[in-house]
């Protein structure tokens, strides 16, 4: 269970070289029409995906968890939540603790980044929190942990990086070449001849359509890993239905992130601009596949393995998702799916009171706020920062609590 | 001549295939000892927890007196056989599991019990101990087939038995033990 998933490894890579290839021809194109030289115009492709990789090792993880206004916690913040990921850690074997982030926002998503399995963050909106029970908690959370171990994370990077660069660059070109003329090359003299005229034609062609033929190399590789992850989180926790049922109330939540944005949404476990309704079309330009059809898939499972997914997902769309080679190696071993873990009826106040104000400390705390437990009856108290007093009367019992 | 060097070229891909599986071996068993140590570090939380449980408890079950001398009891056995084989081990920690998700059960028809923060911190990191523990059973057992597997496997059961490498046991709880442990904690008391 350790292993990526090898053929799918493949499969991305073939993808990625592609969009290498497509920088690689911008920039013979941009050297060819503008430079007199395709070489230098290869080259400084290659320096600009270069410098944009520096920028995202620096501090890649930082600007899309910035962007996202996520917040960090630790174990004591939240320890439901905490909890789950360690036990997510645990059933997959990765061997760092991912850091975790909370982002207050009511709409339901999640989603992991990061550098690599030793870099690693993953990030879950405060509605989730509040919405989802425990079961439920542990499929998302085992998908966002199977993006990091199968090491989509570190891809997904890689081609954000290239498209990054494919579109910077072609922006770059089209301008110039509509403000400053494209004919550099053509004023030396010679008669343009019919090779060279294909050439700036083909140039042209590629540079509008580049951008968009990124995006979709990009996109085709973020479907695909969806599946992947729903497969490896079914398997981790032993119970598809966990993840199946999350991704029904997340299907049922139509709230948008507000701080989700083009460049980020690949991320999120299911897509955070289009939902509810739209969650029933599938077509080139979606990041994510439908929730209705990931629902289908993991329901239709009849045991917990890599098989078993593969099995359902031939039912459901005809077509093989898991490759024969990963399938030898590591799936053929039956898997048989847990009982749901006992959880109160959803009726039960006590426990979904606890649940709210579990997550709603946590943002208390987020604030500076200072909680405390009265040390006689077990009340809970919420400090303000300005508060400054060496003790405080529980105004439940008034047992005077010392700070 | 040529012969000759045709032989030594064939020897030196063998060794060199050997080494490789040699190291592939190495490195399942590390992994599986890494898998193990994870086991232990959660049950180790454990022992560790039981006692605060036991006493936050306490004053509120008087009348629980077994339950919670049954935990105590299983956690004190399970923690002497902590150096003992796997699969005594395995039915120790089994039997701590059934009586832990017992008393958790039980405390479901305590109300002021439900509302003592205190308690339900500690409900939480069992509860979360309990899954860790089968998670990393899972993922052991997981290392455990991949490494028996290979020490069983042709060609690399060559190899497996020039370096005396051993296979292993599997961390099987007993599946009398679980069957009696209603599925951990927020399980409502059946009929009491």
């Amino acid at each position: 269970m350790w292993e990526q998933i090898r053929d799918n490894r493949i499969r991305s890579a073939v993808l990625v070289a592609g969009m290498g290839i497509l920088l690689l021809l911008i920039g013979f194109f941009i050297g060819y029409a503008f430079l007199d030289d395709p070489l230098i115009g290869m080259i400084i492709a290659i320096i600009v995906w270069v410098i944009m990789n520096l920028v995202a090792l620096l501090q890649g993880d930082n600007i899309i968890l910035g962007i996202s206004g996520a917040k960090k916690i630790g174990p004591d913040d939240h320890p439901r939540l905490y909890n789950v990921v360690e036990e997510m850690k645990i059933a997959s074997g990765l061997e760092k603790m991912p850091d975790i982030y909370i982002i207050d926002d009511p709409a339901l998503n999640a989603f992991a980044t990061g550098r690599g399995p030793d870099h690693a963050a993953i990030a879950v909106t405060s509605g989730l929190l509040n919405k989802l029970n425990r079961d439920e908690l542990q499929g998302v959370v085992g998908h966002e942990i199977s993006h990091i171990k199968n090491r989509d994370i570190e891809l997904m990077l890689l081609a954000s990086i290239l498209l990054g660069s494919i579109v910077m660059l072609a922006w770059y070109a089209t301008r110039i070449g509509i403000f400053g003329g494209a004919g550099g090359r053509r004023t030396s003299g010679r008669g343009a001849g019919a090779a060279e005229i294909i050439i700036v034609v083909l140039g042209l062609l590629l540079l509008i359509l580049s951008p968009a033929m990124a995006q979709l190399i990009y996109l085709a590789i973020s479907r695909r890993r969806e599946y992947l992850a729903d497969a490896s989180s079914a398997l981790y926790t032993r119970y598809p239905e966990g993840l199946a049922s999350a991704l029904e109330k997340l299907a049922s939540n139509n709230t948008k992130v507000r701080t989700a944005n083009k460049a980020t949404a690949p991320m999120y476990i299911s897509n955070p601009y289009y939902m509810g309704a739209a969650g029933t079309g599938s077509d080139l330009f979606s990041t994510h596949p439908p929730l209705a059809e990931r629902i289908r898939i993991l329901r239709a499972m009849g045991g917990a393995s890599y098989k078993d997914y593969e099995t359902s997902y031939r039912s459901v769309k005809n077509e093989s998702i898991i490759g024969k080679v990963t399938l030898e190696q590591i799936g053929n071993e039956a898997v048989a799916i847990r009982q749901p873990s006992a959880e109160p009826p959803p009726s039960d106040i006590l426990q979904k009171v606890s649940a709210v104000r579990e997550t709603s400390d946590l943002m208390w705390r987020m604030s500076s706020y200072r909680l405390l437990t009265c040390g006689n009856c077990g009340a809970g108290m919420k400090l303000p920062p300005a508060y400054k007093e060496k003790s405080v009367r529980c105004p439940h019992c008034g047992f005077i609590n010392r700070i | 001549m040529v012969i000759a060097i045709i032989v030594l070229a064939i020897v030196i891909i063998l060794v060199l295939i050997g080494i490789g599986i040699y190291n592939g071996l190495v490195g399942a068993r590390n992994q599986m000892k890494n898998a193990w140590a994870q086991i232990d570090v959660q049950l180790k939380r454990r022992y560790d927890l039981i006692p605060n449980l036991v006493e936050a408890v306490k004053g509120y079950m008087e009348h629980e007196r077994g339950t919670l001398e049954a935990v105590t009891q299983a956690r004190n056995l399970a923690q002497s056989l902590a150096s003992a084989g796997v699969a005594e081990r395995a039915r120790a920690e089994g039997e701590l599991s059934g009586a832990l998700a017992r008393l958790l059960a039980v405390a479901e028809s305590y109300p002021t019990l439900k509302a003592n923060e205190n308690f339900l911190n500690l409900q939480e990191e069992l509860t979360s101990t309990e899954n860790k523990i089968s998670f990393a059973r899972q993922f052991y057992n997981d290392c455990v087939l991949k490494y028996n597997n290979m020490i069983q496997m042709f060609p690399s059961n060559i190899v497996a038995s020039l370096g005396r490498f051993k296979e292993s046991e599997f961390f099987e709880v007993k599946a009398g033990a679980e069957r009696e442990a209603p599925k951990v904690s927020f399980a409502r008391p059946e009929s009491k």
